[in-house]
């Protein structure tokens, strides 16, 4: 047996133990669904809300939130970032702004996502957009301040006259892991932000608004489900995003730094 | 048709406090088409400084350079560059960093791709054309940096110090092939270095630079042809008496 399928023989032997331990308090133990739920109690419930169908649409409601926010964060996050790690002026201009904001935590942002978009896919978008936001920019100047001159210098001697050429062919290509990082931290910020703003009442469905109806209805199996049902999702995201930027995107930087 | 002109040239760096560092002061140098010249002396004398002013890296206090009569204003591709430390780009492949000039030139990818691999096989790293910078050693990589500045047919290539990292044996490889190349394109070769020995080998002159400020303290020409013989009792002469400038420009701060 490898090293790696007795990691994994071990990961799920420890896993059964812990649902088998939960179980047994559950029924045993506490006794009450309402306090702690059983694994069978919530893998009824999972069942349910599967047939239902009420699940898969919430979970599309969730990823739209989170996608758009991101998106925003995206098409915001990185051209700010650039332009304030490569050009001073910027950085002088932006930086006050920027720190006067960020510490404003993404939540508070949710009185005025509700007022400026109503109860909208955009508002729930707009408050993980802000918690998004941050991080990429953060990511994106540090990555345009810490690359190496020697390149910048090579490529101007081999021929790139402007700084948008500069950036297009040497800063951008040279920053991508580090912003690669921080569109990571990014995603998991945001995805903390969906739920919170999900269930703050930002919108009438997803992942997080379930969570917190089913609270208030006393489902506490169905809780659960969404609990897991988000880390789940989480995970996911994170693991195609890292294999695909490990992967295809910088065979070259794997090299770099083992 | 590709000479250097250097006229009176001067380089401050304002400091903190005020004052300046006088890189250099009052350099006057004449460069002919395809020579190889060497510029060795103690560290600090502002070789570098004099190699990136240039190339246009950097930009005189007083004085100008020109090259073929043109005034150096910034950098440009008609004077190639070849760093003291690793400046391939990572994300790109051999052939990628090779074809970078001609890419940003507006060349085709197959036109560019085909010149690129001219320059591979010049310096001899044909079957790394599609590795990562990571995957050679260092000598491989200042060869393709070579190749490089190669790559856009400058008039001029600058060389600081570009073996300075490599151990002896690949180092002493290095200095053929690179006049072997030097002999194949016949490019005007400016060429940084602090090891006498190899300044020898190399140049058709030398020029000996003194520290602060930094100015020409003597320009030695040696007329042999090449391949040197490091051996030979007048190699070790010139060797000695290069070495010994240097020493005095150093003992007399
Ligand atoms: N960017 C800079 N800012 C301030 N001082 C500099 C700068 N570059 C070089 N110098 C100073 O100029 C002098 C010459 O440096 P340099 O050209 O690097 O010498 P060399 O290459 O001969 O060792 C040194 O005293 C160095 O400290
Ligand atoms: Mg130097």
């Amino acid at each position: 047996m490898n090293r790696q399928t007795q990691k994994r023989l071990l990961g799920i032997a420890a896993l059964v133990v812990a649902a088998a331990l939960w179980q047994i308090v559950a029924e045993y133990v506490v006794g009450r669904s309402f306090i702690l739920p059983s694994v069978t109690d919530v893998a009824g419930a999972f069942v349910n809300l599967l047939e239902s169908g009420t699940l898969v649409a919430d979970i599309v409601v969730s990823l739209e939130h989170f996608g758009i926010g991101l998106l925003a964060a995206l098409l915001l996050g990185v051209p700010i970032g650039i332009l304030m790690g490569w050009f001073r002026v910027a950085d002088f201009l932006l930086d006050p702004i920027i720190e006067i904001l960020r510490p404003i935590p993404p939540l508070a942002w949710i009185p005025f996502a509700i007022i400026w978009f109503g109860l909208t896919t955009q508002a729930a978008g707009f408050v993980i957009f802000v918690g998004a936001f941050f991080p990429i920019l953060t990511a994106t100047y540090a990555a345009f301040r810490s690359v190496p001159k020697v390149f910048v210098e090579a490529g101007k001697v081999l021929g790139c006259d402007t700084s948008l050429e500069l950036i297009r062919h040497v800063a951008l290509p040279a920053a991508v892991p580090a912003i690669a990082s921080g569109i990571r931290i990014a995603m998991g910020v945001g995805w903390m932000c969906l739920v919170a703003a999900e269930m703050f009442g930002v919108s009438r469905s997803g992942l997080g608004y379930q969570l917190w109806h089913n609270y208030y209805l006393h489902q506490m199996p169905n809780v659960v489900v969404y609990m897991l049902i988000l880390g789940f999702a989480g995970l996911i995201i994170d693991r195609i995003f890292r294999n695909y930027v490990d992967q295809r995107l910088l065979r070259w930087h794997a090299g770099e730094v083992a | 048709m590709s000479g250097v002109t250097i006229r009176d040239l001067g380089k401050a760096f304002p400091k903190e406090d005020g004052t300046a560092t006088q890189a250099l002061e009052g350099v006057d140098l004449e460069i002919g088409d395809t020579e190889f010249i060497c510029l060795v002396g103690p560290s600090g004398c502002g070789k570098t400084t004099l190699l990136r002013i240039i190339a246009g890296l950097e930009t005189a206090t007083t004085g100008a350079v020109t090259v073929d009569g043109r005034a150096v204003t910034g950098p440009d591709p008609k004077r190639g560059m070849v760093f003291q430390e690793y400046s391939l780009f990572p994300w790109r492949r051999v052939i990628d960093n090779v074809a970078f000039g001609l890419e940003m030139k507006g060349v085709g990818k197959e036109e560019r791709r085909r010149t690129a691999d001219r320059y591979i096989e010049m310096v001899g790293l044909s079957q790394f054309r599609d590795a990562y910078p990571y995957e050679l050693s260092g000598g491989m990589r200042q060869r393709v940096a070579i190749a490089r500045a190669l790559a856009n047919d400058p008039d001029v290539l600058l060389m600081d110090e570009p073996f300075g990292a490599l151990d002896a044996q690949t180092r002493n490889r290095m200095q053929k092939e690179l006049l072997s190349l030097w002999d194949q394109t016949k490019k005007t070769i400016v060429f940084v270095t602090h090891s006498v020995d190899e300044a020898v080998y190399l140049a058709s002159r030398i020029v000996v630079l003194s520290p602060r400020p930094g100015s020409i303290r003597e320009i030695i020409e040696i007329p042999w042809p090449h391949p040197r013989d490091r051996t030979s009792a007048e190699f070790a002469e010139v060797r000695r008496r290069v070495l010994r400038m240097i020493d005095e420009t150093e003992n007399a701060q």
